[in-house]
């Protein structure tokens, strides 16, 4: 079975019956530059701040100006927030796509275009939503600048008549974006009421997919993942970031140094708990982490494939050193250069095996933005405990699209865990030191800090070759025995990874996945449980792998892994890891760079259950 | 790597110094290269000129790359910490060491082939960031541990042992250095001790990046007549531009400071240099003229040595970054979690 499953879903579309209240897909079809994103934001938003479950996700250009860029927003007051397939609303305001944009509306849908220019009808089976955008701006407004942004500010109004977005909600966002700079909130207030009020008059207000206030969402944040990340850091004591602009991971940096400048300035001398370098390469990026690793400080660095492959040859340093350094790995297509603006989960096994020879690296997977928070804060006990990299893998669409969590939370009480660090005055009392001596029998030896002892403790760090006292060896004797204290200490850092999340209820199938998979995952159960069909679910959330994803195989007669990639990278790390049995595991695969829909993963699985006989698709 | 253990005995007459230590505490393991390499002298060099500053070895720092040169760090300063690490990369190791512990002395070691060449990107960029450390090129001219190919500072015209010669310009990195910005370069040969002890105690001792580039001849594969890096070139194309003493801080003018001092310079701890006249007409604070002088004698074949140019208005990445004094190695929890109140109103602004 593989990713097929794209042909399987087109077919959905035309028998949903989805659409309706609280329950829709809203694309917008916009050029890139043009000012397109704040407003998209906006419409999202507001929905969000009526309580409606929603979730945006940006489909955009490798460029910075001109070309087709996409906003598609899910509302579903179940809270099923993975990617739907099927458009019920367009907002097609981008004439170099307007043709295919217009295909992808399912039947009796809506399409909302600028009208100033004459459409050609492609279609009869959808409803058209003209508005002379263009003209009404034309009209209304005099600086050239405002004649092109407030088009989409007024597509956004004619979308709050149509759909019935609390006005209110819309006017105090204006108002809340543009505070201190009062002389733009009238124009954009303008903008919104002129789209209100012309689809108002025009067109029948509301329309049968629409908004209706809902507690569903009430309490929790919208926000993108990157930006958890960044938190997280500056929550799990984080000092120094270094690193090479490369999308999608660039965020993640930049909102680390957004909080920093906030909350990480000593009040009595105004100076700077945090010091960001942005290096020369991704070399030197992880190279500097390591550097300020080795030397006590917490240190990350963020990239994606490109710059991940660069970081290679030093995360096999930090392996066989054991220097304690963290790296956020926003997933994004490979290989090469790839598709630098759509989502992947293609770095697993690259990642799993960094670096030559016999390496293991210890990954994360967060799979909500909450998640990207504790797990950049855990990331550093988890390093400073293992003494080891960890990499975290989020992806594009965890990393720089916004999703509706619970808000983040921090246990005041909480002690950073700096692992197995000798000071001075513990130094004072040992009668014998050796950096790599497993004197606890966990693999984990104790290190020092440079400047630690004036006579104790001192050691050489080195890639190459070391026996237990950090000595230089050629002995292979000696060498194997430090590679046998490595995957001992790998094999025992399970203890410390964030455990699976399990849903069992003794079903003979079971899937297992991972990242942001998760977010359609809820409703892929949901359509099987309507079906009588019952699945039993596994997230794994860290590498090494924990017995329970052993124990949740063999438990089960079929298992389905569902992941982002070609190569069904998960299920080979779990064929190496757990010696599962290949004939019972069937991959559910998706790789053209979008997130998997639940649609694709019902499909791939319905197709592997012959004795279910086909019925029509009941709607989520 | 040694077979041999390094014996432990210790002249009861060995000379202490303010800390009471004497030289062999600051020594290392038994060197591994060959017998005459220019790298056991740097190595000397060091272990003599810590010694006599009285630093504690504790509170030094060893970063290397990857080549004989990168060995050498075992070899002396076995009471510091040390991080040999990976090919080319010391400078960002150097760079992260750097700034999670301000307060530590920073000593990297390099080759020609580790900095000139795999790691000329990082060697530029940790000049422009202006890390406050002394990085010592041990510079032969050639890769001695897969056997003496020839590296990109070779001169034009340059042979090695088995004949190879170079056909390209070699990089030099004084002048990059001086160009990129850094604030303290010097040039100096791994046979003058005279020259060498005293540049390193200043180069240690001055607040910003410091560069050594010393000639080091590799007497196995590139040591001929023929090689501008071997000792025959160097001793007889040596021209000296100027001559320095060091005086550590807080201490009275003893050592081998002679009569003709023609300029003190005090440095930011206390320690002054005191500059030699040459007769060159060097003047080590002027960036232009130093870099004119350096090209000079290149084109006549001559190697310029000495302390080549200084500048200490400079500010260093931590002024740069404007971080906190106090180590970030020593921050913890207290300084750096803003805590379950704060997160809650960040909270607030994504509902």
């Amino acid at each position: 079975m593989s990713s097929r499953s794209q042909a399987a879903s087109r077919k959905t579309g035309k028998t949903r019956k989805t659409a309706g209240v609280n329950n829709f897909v809203v694309k917008f079809a916009n050029v890139n530059g043009s000012g397109s994103a704040s407003a998209n934001n906006l419409f999202a938003k507001a929905i969000f701040r009526m309580g409606i479950p929603v979730s945006p996700h940006n489909i955009f250009p490798s460029n910075i100006q001109g070309l087709p860029t996409w906003y598609e927003v899910r509302v579903n007051d179940k809270g099923f927030l993975g990617r739907r397939e099927g458009v019920d609303l367009m907002v097609a305001v981008n004439e170099q796509t307007i043709v295919r944009d217009i295909e992808s509306v399912i039947p009796d849908g809506f399409v909302l275009y600028d009208s100033s220019k004459a459409l050609r009808p492609i279609r009869k089976d959808v409803n058209f939503l003209p508005i002379p955008l263009k003209d009404i701006c034309l009209r209304e407004f005099q600086h050239p600048g405002q004649r092109q942004l407030f088009q989409n500010i007024v597509y956004v109004g004619a979308l709050a008549a149509l759909l019935d977005i609390d006005f209110e909600i819309l006017t105090g966002m204006i108002s809340e974006q543009f505070r201190g700079k009062e002389k733009l909130i009238l124009p954009n207030v303008h903008a919104l009421e002129l789209g209100y009020h012309y689809a108002r008059d025009y067109f029948d207000c509301p329309l049968p997919i629409r908004l209706r206030p809902s507690r569903k969402a009430r309490g929790k944040i919208l926000m993108d993942g990157n930006t958890a990340i960044g938190l997280g850091c500056v929550y799990g004591g984080a000092t120094v970031a270094s690193w090479y602009p490369l999308t999608p991971s660039t965020s993640v940096v930049e909102a680390y140094g957004k909080y920093c400048k906030r909350l990480r300035i000593d009040p009595g001398t105004g100076k700077r708990k945090f010091a960001i370098v942005q290096a020369e390469d991704e070399l030197a990026a992880i190279g500097i982490a390591i550097g300020a690793g080795w030397n006590g400080a917490r240190a990350f660095t963020a990239s994606s494939g490109p710059g991940v492959s660069l970081m290679q040859e030093f995360l096999g340093l930090a392996y066989f050193a054991e220097v304690p350094v963290v790296l956020f790995n926003i997933q994004r297509v490979g290989p090469s250069t790839g598709m630098p603006t759509r989502t992947q989960q293609g770095d697993l096994l690259s990642c799993a095996f960094a670096s030559h020879g016999d390496t293991r690296q210890v990954l994360l997977f967060p799979s909500t933005p909450k998640e990207c928070f504790e797990f950049a804060a855990d990331s550093f006990d988890i390093a400073d405990r293992l003494q080891t990299p960890v990499i975290v893998m989020s992806d594009l669409e965890l990393g720089m699209n916004e999703h509706v969590c619970e808000p983040l939370e921090w246990e005041d009480a909480r002690k950073y865990d700096r692992g197995k660090v000798l000071s001075g005055e513990q130094l004072e009392q040992l009668e014998e030191y050796g950096r790599y001596l497993d004197v606890d029998g966990d693999g984990v030896p104790w290190r020092t800090l440079p400047g630690a002892h004036p006579e104790r403790g001192s050691y050489f760090t080195r890639g190459s070759s070391h026996d237990a006292m950090a000595a230089y060896t050629e002995d292979g004797n000696v060498y194997a025995e430090v590679m046998d204290r490595l995957a001992r200490k790998f094999a025992g850092a399970g203890k410390v990874l964030p455990e699976p999340e399990v849903h069992a209820g003794g079903a003979s199938r079971g899937m297992v996945y991972f990242g942001t998979t998760a977010g359609a995952i809820p409703e892929v159960r949901h359509k099987f449980d309507k079906r009588g069909v019952r699945l039993d679910t596994l997230r794994i959330r860290s590498y090494p792998f924990h017995d329970t994803v052993s124990r949740f195989i063999e438990e089960h007669e079929v298992v389905y892994v569902i992941e982002q990639n070609r190569d069904a990278q998960l299920k080979s790390l779990l064929k190496i890891d757990c010696g599962a049995n290949d004939e019972k595991m069937r991959s559910v695969l998706s790789y053209n760079g979008v997130v998997i829909s639940a649609d694709q993963i019902q499909a791939a699985i319905l197709a592997d259950l012959p004795e279910i006989p086909e019925q029509e698709q009941v709607s989520a | 790597m040694s077979y041999i253990v390094k014996p432990k005995f210790h002249h009861p007459q060995l000379q202490k110094n303010d800390l009471g230590y004497t030289r062999r505490d600051y020594e290392g393991t038994l060197t591994t290269l060959c017998g005459g390499c220019g790298h056991d002298s740097i190595s000397a060099a060091i272990i003599h000129a810590v010694h006599e500053m009285s630093l504690a070895p504790h509170q030094i720092a060893k970063v290397s790359g990857i080549g004989c040169s990168s060995k050498i760090p075992s070899y002396f300063l076995e009471r510091s910490h040390g991080f040999n690490s990976v090919h080319g990369r010391m400078p960002s190791i150097a760079t992260g060491a750097n700034l999670a512990n301000r307060e530590l002395y920073y000593l990297g070691i390099s080759g020609d082939g580790d900095t000139a060449s795999i790691g000329l990107g990082q060697f530029c960029h940790i000049v422009r960031r202006r890390i406050n450390m002394l990085y010592i090129v041990a510079n032969n001219g050639t890769y001695g541990l897969t056997k003496g190919q020839l590296s990109a500072t070779a001169d034009l015209g340059s042979k090695t042992k088995s004949g190879e010669e170079s056909r390209y310009d070699n990089i030099d990195l004084v002048s990059l250095a001086i160009d990129l910005g850094a604030s303290f370069v010097a040039r100096s040969f791994s046979g003058d001790k005279e020259q060498l002890v005293p540049l390193i105690q200043a180069g240690l001792s001055h607040r910003g990046f410091a560069l050594i580039d010393v000639i080091s001849p590799c007497v196995t594969f590139n040591n001929t007549p023929l090689s501008a890096h071997g000792y025959k070139n160097t001793w007889e194309n040596n021209v000296v531009l100027s001559e320095i003493d060091f005086v550590p801080m807080r201490k009275e003018i003893t050592a081998r400071y002679s009569a003709g001092k023609d300029k003190e310079i005090t440095l930011h701890d206390g320690s002054v240099i005191h500059l030699h006249k040459t007769g060159s007409g060097h003047d080590p604070g002027n960036r232009e003229n130093a870099l004119l002088h350096v090209n000079e004698y290149k084109k006549q074949g001559k190697i310029a040595t000495g302390l080549l140019y200084i500048n200490q208005d400079q500010s260093d990445f931590h002024e740069l970054a404007d971080t906190v004094n106090k180590p970030f190695n020593r921050l913890n929890e207290h300084d750096l979690c803003p805590g379950g109140e704060v997160l809650a109103d960040i909270n607030e602004t994504f509902m």
